[in-house]
């Protein structure tokens, strides 16, 4: 079909490299001595283990549990025993472990009971859950849960449906041959992303490179009379990135702010992943297995169908690997690493397994200064300045990276691979990325850190201004308290002193006129009289507290026990009899210890 | 008469650019010192208090007003004192302690007696339990600033670093520093 391509910017051509291993048909990997299943293969959430050492498992059971939405469960490859449950070390840069799941098969390859899923009378979101049940992911590389791709935007049309297989990458042919021998299947496959998104149209772009697969393509969309469109894109890397495909194809640009391109009405799925979403549907068997490429400095290099979990050392002997052979490089030589370790497994994300020597791939020459050429700008597939971001990147001045959009990056590594001066650009930005994301985590936590530390002080002197208000409440209930306690009894004292000194100023009036009281007796009555009052005044108090106690005790008493019925009466009788028994013995074990 | 005008004029200016002045004052006032939390942003807010002051505000303040020195916070690194140098222009020193790695509290479940000690002593919030209860700590909350360590009464609580994971795993530097040649003995 003829169609109005566009272009992308930059972009490279380095050597194909795909004749190698796209001569022979798929060939079926035999059974490896163990599997090593990584938990973690998709993004989002690790699946939660399921099984434990010891446990027999059946090819196609559940290993992995996914683990919140964008998550996706994790099946056994073959039957045998689970021998553990514990950290080996995963097909990442890092070389670090991760959990995984370790069988050792049986032999047998005996599969859990299985069959086609009802596709018709599914709604769509049990179709997700479905896909996610039986671990499809997008197998591109990034390894997408491919159920959370599923669903369209609510805002936006879905206009273009994208079928990847472009397979840019040099040495990569698992694509290729996948398409050519299992073409029907993708496009059923396809049939159900079209039945979920709805989109106007379907394209599946395929480099100009592979004429058999498009072919192989076309002849599925016509005997399935499908009204998709299989188009040639020009071979060039990185072709078979998805903002690239997408700008190719329809002519779109995806603003790098962007996190999903569903968002533009466009979603785009890789063909490995339309072909395991139809295995699973209708064959109703989970992701367990893969096309891989093996290729590099191998004697004979072909695409094999490899169980999830394969080590890759075995995967990589069945090609032969060449004497020299130092490495193995995961994924194409543009954007793969050379993996830790070569017992490391295959995982849903591994496409090809490239045997590394120094002749193949040659030493990189010493890093000389950037010479500011401009290169590497003219270059990049995403009209960045990688010239600025390295310069930024290598003084750790993160703020200026973001600033020229770092994350806008792919790390396709088309501006290393034209450098000049032989700078690994992609590896300062990569550095860069994730320093940058460390601080994030920094930041988050510490802010999190002095929020909760804010709110323990605030708690704190709430708490004590509390107390204290309590304490000065009752401070001054009881000031108040004793200043009106002291007031009557002044009161009182003062009425009788009033009363009694009367009669005795009346008294010796009459018996002995003559004698005048002293002038000071007055004066020193009234201080007597104040000083009994006072005492008068605190014995008051004193008896007042006494009856409030008393009153307190009287209300505290138990008062449950006056009424009640027989039943109620011989449990207490019981309980008593009990603690008789008890208590004599309690007292002769203390009796003993004295 | 002429004099008169102009002192007027003046005045008048005077008046109305101190309204304006004073109005601006009220209206756009900043409320904090910015410069503390300038400071406070670079501290990393473990709470510990190894800088000798109560919290990372405490020091922030310290460092903003008494010109307290900036190479007092172990948790924060050589990289801390650096950042706290560049924002104000004072020399970069050596940090006044040993730095150490991000670390994290550990209570032994077994050994705990729950007596809340701990969370009374944790800065953050860190730690959930409750009186005679197992506690245990809220290990991305914790910060690693040892201030559980002490009040413990049968020293169940350890401090481990964290360590490398996938998640946390950072690309290198892909810089190799040139080291310096060992200068020849003049003969």
């Amino acid at each position: 079909m003829l169609m109005n391509l566009f272009k992308f910017h930059g972009g490279v051509k380095p050597p194909t490299n795909k004749t190698q291993s796209n001569a022979l048909p798929i060939s079926i990997a035999p059974l490896p001595s163990r599997l090593v299943v990584p938990l973690h293969q998709s993004i989002g959430g690790t699946p939660k283990p399921v099984v434990t050492a010891g446990d027999k498992v059946l090819k196609g059971q559940l290993i992995g549990e996914a683990d919140g939405w964008i998550s996706a469960a994790v099946h056994a490859p073959t039957s045998g025993t689970v021998s553990e449950v514990a950290m080996h070390i995963r097909p990442h840069p890092s070389g670090l472990d991760s959990l995984c799941v370790v069988i050792e098969p049986d032999g047998k390859d005996e599969w859990l009971a299985h069959g086609p899923a009802d596709y018709p009378a599914m709604s769509p979101a049990d179709i997700c859950a479905y896909l996610q049940q039986h671990g499809v992911v997008g197998l591109g590389g990034a390894g997408f849960p491919t159920h959370g791709k599923l669903t369209p935007a609510p805002s936006v049309a879905m206009e273009d449906l994208i079928i990847n297989a472009a397979e840019c990458e040099p040495f990569i042919t698992c694509d290729d041959l996948l398409m050519r021998e299992r073409a029907e299947e993708i496009i059923r496959g396809t049939a159900i992303f079209r039945d979920m998104l709805k989109p106007k149209r379907v394209l599946i772009g395929v480099e100009d490179n592979k004429p058999e697969a498009i072919a192989a393509m076309q002849a599925a969309v016509n005997a399935l009379n499908e009204p998709f469109s299989v188009v040639a894109v020009p071979a060039l890397y990185p072709a078979g990135g998805a903002k690239q495909l997408i700008r190719v194809l329809t002519g779109k640009e995806v603003p790098g702010s962007m996190r999903s391109t569903a968002d533009m009405g466009v979603q785009v799925f890789n063909v490995g992943t339309a072909y395991a979403a139809w295995r699973a549907i209708a064959h109703g068997e989970p992701l367990i297995s893969r096309v891989v490429t093996v290729t590099g400095n191998v004697k004979e290099a072909r695409n094999y169908e490899v169980l999830i979990g394969t080590p890759m050392d075995e995967l990589l002997a069945l090609g032969h690997p060449k004497a020299d052979t130092d490495g193995i490089l995961m994924g194409g030589p543009m954007m793969g690493f050379l993996v830790p370790n070569p017992q490391v497994p295959v995982v849903k994300a591994t496409n090809c397994l490239i045997a590394h020597s120094s002749e193949l791939f040659p030493p990189a020459p010493p890093e000389m200064p950037c010479i500011r050429c401009g290169s590497c700008a003219r270059a990049c597939p995403h009209e960045l300045q990688p010239f600025e971001m390295y310069w930024f990147a290598r003084a750790k001045n993160f703020g200026k990276t973001q600033e020229y959009n770092i994350f806008d990056c792919i790390e396709c590594g088309c501006c290393s691979y034209v450098c000049p001066s032989h700078i690994p650009l992609v590896q300062y930005f990569r550095f860069a990325k994730s320093e940058i994301w460390a601080r994030e985590r920094e930041k988050n936590a510490a802010d999190s850190a002095k929020e909760r530390f804010e709110f323990k002080q605030l708690r704190d002197e709430r708490e004590k201004a509390e107390k204290a208000e309590k304490l000065a409440k009752a401070a001054a209930a009881q000031a108040a308290k004793k200043a009106a306690e002291a007031a009557a009894a002044a009161a009182a004292a003062a009425a009788a002193e009033n009363t009694e000194s009367a009669e005795n100023i009346d008294s010796s009036t009459a018996s002995t006129p003559e004698v005048a009281p002293p002038a000071l007796a007055p004066q020193g009555d009234f201080l007597r009289g104040a000083v009994d009052a006072e005492k008068e005044a605190k014995k008051f108090a004193i008896q007042a507290a006494m009856e409030r106690a008393k009153a307190q005790r009287e209300a505290a008493q138990v008062k449950n026990t006056d009424n009640l019925n027989a039943q109620q009466a011989r449990d207490i009788a019981d309980i008593e009899a009990r603690r008789e028994v008890i208590q004599p013995s309690t007292q002769t074990v203390d009796g003993n210890k004295t | 008469m002429e004099i008169a005008l102009a002192i007027a004029i003046m005045a008048l200016g005077a008046v109305v650019l101190g309204a304006a002045l004073g109005f601006a004052a009220i209206k756009f006032k900043v409320e904090g010192d910015p410069l503390v939390e300038k400071i406070e942003a670079i501290l990393p807010q473990t709470q510990c208090g190894q800088c000798g002051y109560p919290g990372c505000k405490p020091y922030a303040e310290a460092i903003a007003k008494s010109g307290e020195e900036i190479n007092k916070c172990p948790p924060g690194g050589t990289e801390g004192v650096q950042r706290l140098a560049d924002l104000l222009g004072r020399e970069v020193k050596p940090l006044d302690a040993v730095e150490k790695p991000k670390s994290v509290a550990i209570i032994d479940e077994n050994t705990c007696i729950g007596c809340t000690l701990c969370i009374q002593a944790c800065p953050v919030d860190a730690i959930v339990g409750a009186a005679k209860q197992m506690h245990t700590i809220i290990a991305p909350m914790c910060t690693g600033c040892e201030l559980c360590l002490p009040p413990c009464p049968v020293e169940c609580i350890r401090i481990e670093v964290i360590p490398e994971t996938i998640d946390n795993w950072k690309w290198r530097y892909p810089v190799t520093e040139i080291k310096a040649a060992p200068m020849r003995e003049a003969a």
